[in-house]
């Protein structure tokens, strides 16, 4: 009879960084895959016991609970200046906040901003899902031109509602950043993609090389009203033309990281 | 140590330093700007934090992430920078971490003036940030007393993991006077077992102002109120002056309470039978002391820069028993003795009755005096 349960056999499970509480996202979204990646990039580089997270407003709300290293909850918007005054008492540990694009391109635009342009040494996973999730679908500062949203609902309107923000052009911009790049979560490949780039954010971070952020193009199926796959597929469609995937900005020292 | 002349802004910062700060995060604002310039200065020499923050809005949430880590932390602001803060101050207040916050007040309400005011009484005693929650308040009313107010702070904070603020009328901060600093302290930060530090070799460990279920909110609460009891059993403060055989009694906080001392000088030279009592801890007020005044002494006379914020807090331990009357200057407009001096003969000369709200009788004359 053959052991499964041997660890030449093991080809998943769950990273140490990672708790076993179920999380509570909806069918389809990729928080949880998000997460995973996280947690992936914490153990492989050893610093799970050295990371403070910096949990959002938002969906991933509860993300403390779902990460198995400390964690602290921010008011919305504010989890850069959290980070901040944790990083700069303890500069030797490890700081991530995690945001969607509610938090951290409307509410929390100053403390991003300012974070970058400080060259902060914390980490910033970026989810942009295009739609505030979890007070039930209303239009972001990403929603795109024409989306229908609760509070767009004959779609977004440019003339009244405005355009995208685009986050990962505007922070590149600061000299502060060493590194800043969007990616996607559509598809295998580009996750692969999405987790060399946390991983390099992480790099950057324990190697004193200023603020990291990864955007990360996400899915809200529930609120797209849309299923699972088909979200995958407006990601690609939809987002990915008006949010290039790239390299905002990788700094000379951060593109000499060998991973 | 020996007295030196001090400013009163740079007197909190230093004193603060010498209590051991690990970390301060504030934004310039009149007049408490010094205290911030003081701070980029000298913390960077000592190898301790210093950030000038964006706003108000990232100061108090930076305070928010160095205090969750155990550290000493503050931030020092005025009153439109309080109000900024105010979201901050309730996410601390419902994470139970300790922080203090010093408030220089300047006249409002809106961008208002930059002279001494105590208008923001209510916010920092009552009212504040979103949901139930009680800081303890202390008021100085001289550059010792911020000296020493200061030090006492962060023992009071760490002690019962909560707020600490200081309401420094701009008099206070702005001020020189004598004064003696306290001896440097060394940093040492406390192995807290909440502190968030990273989860090396222990379970990891949560801070969060966050309670789902409504159940686990109310039983967070009745926490907060339990240490909240114990402040109010343990920690009130305040000053008495000649209140021994006082007659008439009046009350004032900060630069009002010392103003009207020098009222109250001069009315035991003439002779009249009249004391002063100066809280110290606005939050816990001393109302114990002040029911027990009302029943023996023969009105009382409370003195704010405000329209009578303080006011309401006497009025309830008085209880009607005796009458209480009222003077304020408002704006930023600071009291004389004089002015306090002729309330004083007032009270003690014209007959006076138990009314529902002694501001309605202080309005007139105040108006009369102001048009």
């Amino acid at each position: 009879m053959v052991t499964i349960a041997k660890p030449e056999n093991l080809v998943y499970q769950r990273p140490e960084s990672l708790t076993e509480f179920p999380t509570h996202y909806c069918p389809g979204c990729t928080h949880g895959v998000a997460h995973r990646l996280i947690a992936e990039v914490l153990d492989e580089m050893g610093i799970r016991e050295k990371t403070i997270g910096v949990a959002p407003v938002g969906c991933s709300v509860f993300a403390y609970n779902y990460f198995n290293c400390d964690f602290v909850e921010a008011a919305h918007g504010r989890a850069p200046a959290m980070a901040t005054g944790i990083k700069r008492v303890l500069p030797d540990r490890v700081v991530f906040t995690y945001q969607g694009d509610g938090d951290l391109a409307s509410i929390g635009m100053a403390e991003i901003v300012h974070a970058a342009g400080r060259g902060e040494n914390i980490t910033v996973i970026f989810i942009n899902n295009a739609i505030y999730g979890m007070t039930g679908g209303q239009m972001a500062p990403t929603t795109l031109p024409g989306q229908k949203t609760t509070s767009s609902p004959n779609g977004r309107d440019v003339e009244t509602q405005g355009y995208p923000i685009r986050m990962a052009e505007i922070l590149a911009q600061l000299d502060g950043a060493g590194y800043v790049v969007r990616r996607s979560l559509h598809n295998p490949a580009n996750i692969r993609k999405a987790k060399k780039a946390i991983r390099l954010a992480f790099e950057t971070q324990v190697r004193g090389l200023g603020f990291s952020l990864v955007e990360l193009l996400s899915t809200c199926p529930t609120n797209w009203g849309i299923n699972p796959a088909d979200a995958l597929k407006w990601v690609e469609e939809h987002m990915v033309p008006v949010f290039p995937l790239g390299d905002y900005k990788v700094a000379e020292a951060v593109a000499q990281i060998k991973v | 140590m020996a007295k030196e002349l001090l400013k009163g802004n740079e007197a909190i910062a230093e004193a603060a330093i010498r209590a051991g700060l690990e970390a301060y995060f504030g934004y310039p604002i009149t007049p408490q700007t010094e205290v911030l310039e003081w701070m980029s200065r000298r913390m960077p020499e000592l190898g301790r934090v210093f950030v000038q923050a964006e706003s108000e809005v990232a100061a108090i949430n930076m305070v928010y992430g160095a205090a969750c880590t155990g550290a000493r932390v503050m931030s020092t602001s005025s009153s439109p920078g309080v109000s900024l803060m105010m979201e901050g101050l309730s996410y601390i207040a419902g994470t139970e971490v300790p922080m203090v916050l010093v408030n220089v007040m300047r006249g409002g309400p809106g961008l208002g003036n930059i002279a001494p005011s105590q208008g923001d009484y209510n916010q920092a005693v009552h009212g504040g940030g979103h949901g139930d929650y009680h800081p303890i308040v202390l008021a100085p009313s001289s550059v010792q007393e911020a000296i020493d107010l200061v030090v006492l702070s962060f023992d009071l904070a760490e002690k019962y993991r909560t707020i600490c603020m200081i309401v420094a009328d701009g008099n206070i901060g702005q001020m020189m006077e004598p004064a003696e600093l306290p001896e440097m302290r060394p940093v040492k930060r406390r192995e807290w077992d909440w502190a968030v530090t990273g989860a090396e070799g222990r379970e990891r460990r949560i801070l969060t102002s966050i309670y789902i279920d409504p159940y686990d909110e109310e039983v967070t609460n009745l926490r907060l109120l339990k240490r909240w009891r114990e402040i109010q059993k343990n920690e009130v403060r305040y000053k008495e002056y000649y209140l021994d055989d006082a007659e008439f009694v009046i009350i004032g906080f900060g630069t009002a309470g010392r103003v009207a001392l020098s009222a109250v000088r001069a009315a035991r030279a003439q002779g009249l039978k009249v004391g002063l009592l100066r809280p110290i801890t606005l939050s816990p007020f001393p109302y114990q002391v002040v029911d027990e005044l009302s029943r023996r002494v023969q009105a009382f006379l409370v003195v704010e820069m405000n329209s009578g914020q303080m006011l309401d807090d006497v009025l309830r331990a008085v209880q009607g028993r005796v009458p209480v009357e009222f003077y304020g200057r408002l704006g930023g407009v600071v009291p004389f003795p004089d002015e306090i001096a002729d309330e004083i003969r007032r009270i003690t000369s014209e007959k006076l009755t138990v009314t529902a709200d002694p501001r309605e009788a202080w309005y007139e004359r105040l108006s009369a005096r102001v048009n």
